[in-house]
Formats: structure tokens, sequence, C-alpha cells
């Protein structure tokens, strides 16, 4: 039999409310499918299944507030068969069988307050007899799921606050800036955007998100998490973006294997994510595996930012406003776009020598716009010549 | 299309990436970007809303003209006629 805990969706999460279930007991359950919606006081989050397995009993209730790591719901593994019942008189219906098949024996008036209210009957715990769903049982989840929070703005403030405010507690922060001469990759990025219509055009900033991904290669140590006294490096690079939403509040979500996309994929991916976010439907997994977070306040107007790190990651990246300033270039001053980038980093897991070997590198893959679009590094020539 | 329609249609665009914003209270001849928060993901969804709703393509080029309620009616104006 599989627990299904209530996962840490961030940081700042001690906590979250069922909204609703999205399975039904006898139902299989594929990684990555949504099983329920989380309210966690910041955003309702789409909470996603690790496990493969067949949803056996849903414990909680929706509107019911749990810790995290509370068991929320039981899962027989794949191959597992189910123990034996006494108490719900329902049998395990074949997976895909209609939704009557699993459904409890009900009152007439609770099936038919449980149609009007749009709740499955499959997830309401009967209190009559035999287990029988009652019209007081049906109510009391109507009632329940209408007090989950809606304003996510103080819960999302005091989500920061906590985060924040952990950070820089536990984590001794060191700062780099580099100025990043731009000219090659706005040369480069007009030329390629004047080809396409509008929809397919690219932004400045996903060649900043993949320069990061690329350089986080070189530099894996600020690719991470850190708890119980240790790093643990990302198995991948999944870089969290800081999307302020637009009636106050922030969430960093994860764009995922970041150094793996072509620009136009990441571009889509960036856009997709930043419409889901504002309009509130987050999956769990955005929210638990950026092993790093970007921050770009350039369209605010700022010179640079130097953010604080959201734990349990080691480092943040930020970036200011693309402006033309003075640069040398080849001995001459020229009016060259540059932009500030900055490396907040957790002096626990690396030092500043390898902070400004992480920068150096992002600095001179933005020199080279050429290599951003490539999924891998350039293959190495066999023999012959170039 | 008419100038009234293009308006209407503009703000229509607007208020798909800037929900909270109020078309009347808006300044016809200020920098749009000053009064309403978008940053640069809203500002091209708000190009490509324009492009979907009045069918004409958007140049990167041209961008530096749209700056204003005025001036961008008056753009599209010139490229519908």
């Amino acid at each position: 039999m599989i627990e299904f805990k209530l996962p840490s969706l961030g940081a700042d999460m001690d906590d979250g409310t069922l909204i609703e279930w999205k399975v039904s007991p006898g139902q299989e359950v594929h990684k990555g499918d949504v099983v329920a919606i989380v309210d966690t006081s910041k955003a309702a989050v789409d909470l996603e299944s690790w496990v493969e397995g067949q949803v056996h009993e849903l414990i909680t209730q929706p509107g019911e507030k749990i810790a995290v790591g509370t068991v929320m719901a039981w899962l027989l593994a794949p191959g597992e068969s189910a123990p034996l019942q006494t108490v719900q008189p329902g049998v395990q219906p074949p997976a895909g069988q209609a939704m009557s098949a699993a459904a409890p024996r009900a009152s007439p008036a609770a099936r038919q307050r449980a149609a009007a209210l749009g709740i499955e009957l499959a997830h309401v715990r009967g209190s009559g007899p035999n287990g029988v769903v009652t019209l007081q049982d049906v109510e009391a989840v109507a009632a329940a799921a209408s007090r989950v929070p809606v304003d996510h703005a103080a819960g999302m403030r005091r989500a920061i606050a906590a985060a924040m405010a952990r950070s820089k507690r536990e984590i001794p922060h060191y700062y780099l800036a580099e100025t990043v001469p731009m000219q090659p990759a706005l040369q480069w990025l007009a030329a390629r955007n004047a080809a396409r219509p509008v929809t397919g055009r690219l932004l400045p900033a996903v060649l900043l998100i993949k320069a990061v991904a690329l350089a986080l290669r070189k530099v894996p140590e600020l690719n991470g998490h850190f708890a119980d006294g240790s790093f643990r490096p990302a198995a991948g690079v999944h870089v969290g973006v800081a999307i302020s939403l637009r009636g106050g509040g922030l969430v960093a979500p994860a764009l995922h294997a970041v150094d793996e996309l072509p620009l136009d994929t990441l571009m889509a991916a960036l856009a997709d994510l930043v419409a889901r976010c504002r309009a509130g439907s987050l999956r769990s997994s955005e929210l638990s595996e950026a092993g790093i977070t970007l921050t770009n306040l350039g369209d605010t107007g700022v010179e640079s930012v130097f953010g604080v790190i959201y734990p349990p990651q080691v480092a943040l990246v930020g970036f200011g406003r693309i402006a033309e300033r003075p640069c040398v270039v080849d001995g001459t001053v020229r009016a060259w776009p540059t932009v500030v980038a900055s490396l907040a980093a957790d002096h626990r897991v690396s030092d500043g020598h390898r902070g400004a070997v992480f920068l150096g590198e992002l600095r001179a893959l933005l020199q080279q716009p050429d290599l951003l679009d490539t999924p891998a590094p350039p293959p190495i020539p066999v023999g012959g010549s170039a | 299309m008419n100038t009234i329609e293009i308006r209407a249609g503009l703000f229509d665009a607007l208020q798909r990436v800037a929900p909270e914003v109020e078309p009347a209270a808006l300044a016809s001849d200020k920098a749009l970007r000053s009064q309403v928060d978008l940053d640069s993901m809203d500002w091209l969804n708000f190009i490509v809303g324009l492009h979907e709703r009045f069918g004409v393509d958007i140049p990167e080029a041209d961008y530096a003209r749209l700056v204003s309620v005025d001036t961008i009616v008056a753009y599209l104006s010139a490229r519908l006629a």
C-alpha cells in the first residue's frame, strides 16, 4: 500500500488545504497525473502524483487543512491486491468503470444535493448506517469547501516573509556582479525575430535564461538544494523564474531541463508558465523542483538586483535593465546595450571564485548567441578539418 | 475599419493582458507602459493580440511607434487602410 502524503510545495509552505480530489477510489494513477487541487495559502496548485498505482481510499476531505507530510490517500501499488474490507460496502471496480459503480450508497436527498453542487459522492465519507452518505454529509463537504481561503494576497505575503526571513537567517549570502555586453546577442535576436511573425519571436529574457542553464553545467554547485547540513546537486537543470503577479505577490515556478530546450521551445514554455501563473493554475512539480532561481527585473528599469536566495536552493541569479551604456570594445568607448548580471550564492556550498567562474561563463555564452540555440554543446569535429 | 472600432479592439487586447485596466481612465496621448504595469512578456502578448484581432503582422522594427493609445491607433489605421 502506498501512502500518498502532502508534499512540500515550497520553503514557505507548512500546510495546505484540500480543495477537491480529481481522482476516485478504483482509478488508475500515473506519474504526473493531477490527483487533487490543494490551496497553499499562496495559490491553488494542481497536485501531481509521483507514484503509479490505483486509488484505494481517499482520506483527506475537501476543505480540510493538513500539515505537509500528512497521508492524504492510500494507493495500491501496481500488482498489489486490495486488503479485505469490512467497512466500505462497495467493491473495487475495474479501472475505467463509470463513476456510479464506485459511488457508495447515498440517500436520495444526498444524491440530489451532490448532483446540484457538483460534488462527487465517491469523495464524501458517509456517516449514516453502513457508511451511507447522508444529506448532512454532502452539505458539510460543501460548507468546508467554501471556507477555503480565497484571499491569497495575505497568504502570499506571509509565505514570502517566512521564506525570505528564513533565508537570511540560515544562508550566508555572498554577492557578485558582472556587466555583460549584449550587442552580439541582441543583434542576433533582431535578425532572427525579423524573419518570424510576431507569434514566433523570442524575448531577450529567453536568451538570459538559456545562458544561465548552460553556465550551470560548468558550475553545478550552484544548482541544487542544501538540507540537513549537506548539499544535494540537482539531477537536471530546472530553473525557477520569479514571476510577479498582477494583484501583488511573487511566485517562482520552475522551467524543466532548460539546458536541453531549443530557444523556441523555451519561449513557448515560459509564455505558458507566465500565463498559468497569473491564472493560478500551477502544478506541484513546478513549485518544488527548481534548483536555482532567476529574477529578471529589467522591465522595471533597475540597474541590478541583488536578491535573497529561495531556500533550500543555494543561488539566485539576477538581471537588471538591458540598456545602452558606455562599453569599451576593442579599445574604444561605444554605446552598447549591456546588462548587469548578479549572483547571490550560499557560502556554505560555493566560494566566490566558483561564483565568478559561473558569471564569466554566462558572459561568454551571451557573446556567442549561436551557442544558445543548441540543446547540447556543439560536437567536437571527428578527424579531418573543420 | 474606423478608429472607434480600432480603439475598441485595442482596449480589448489590452484587457486580455491587464484585466484590471479601465480604458476610460487612460490618457490616450501618454505612453501606455507608463500608465499600465506591463512587462516585456505582457507587451509581446498585447502585440500578438493586436496581430490576431486586426490581422496585421507588426515587425519588431515598428514596436518603437507603438507608444500611446493615439499612436497605436494611428499606426493600425495606416496599416489597415
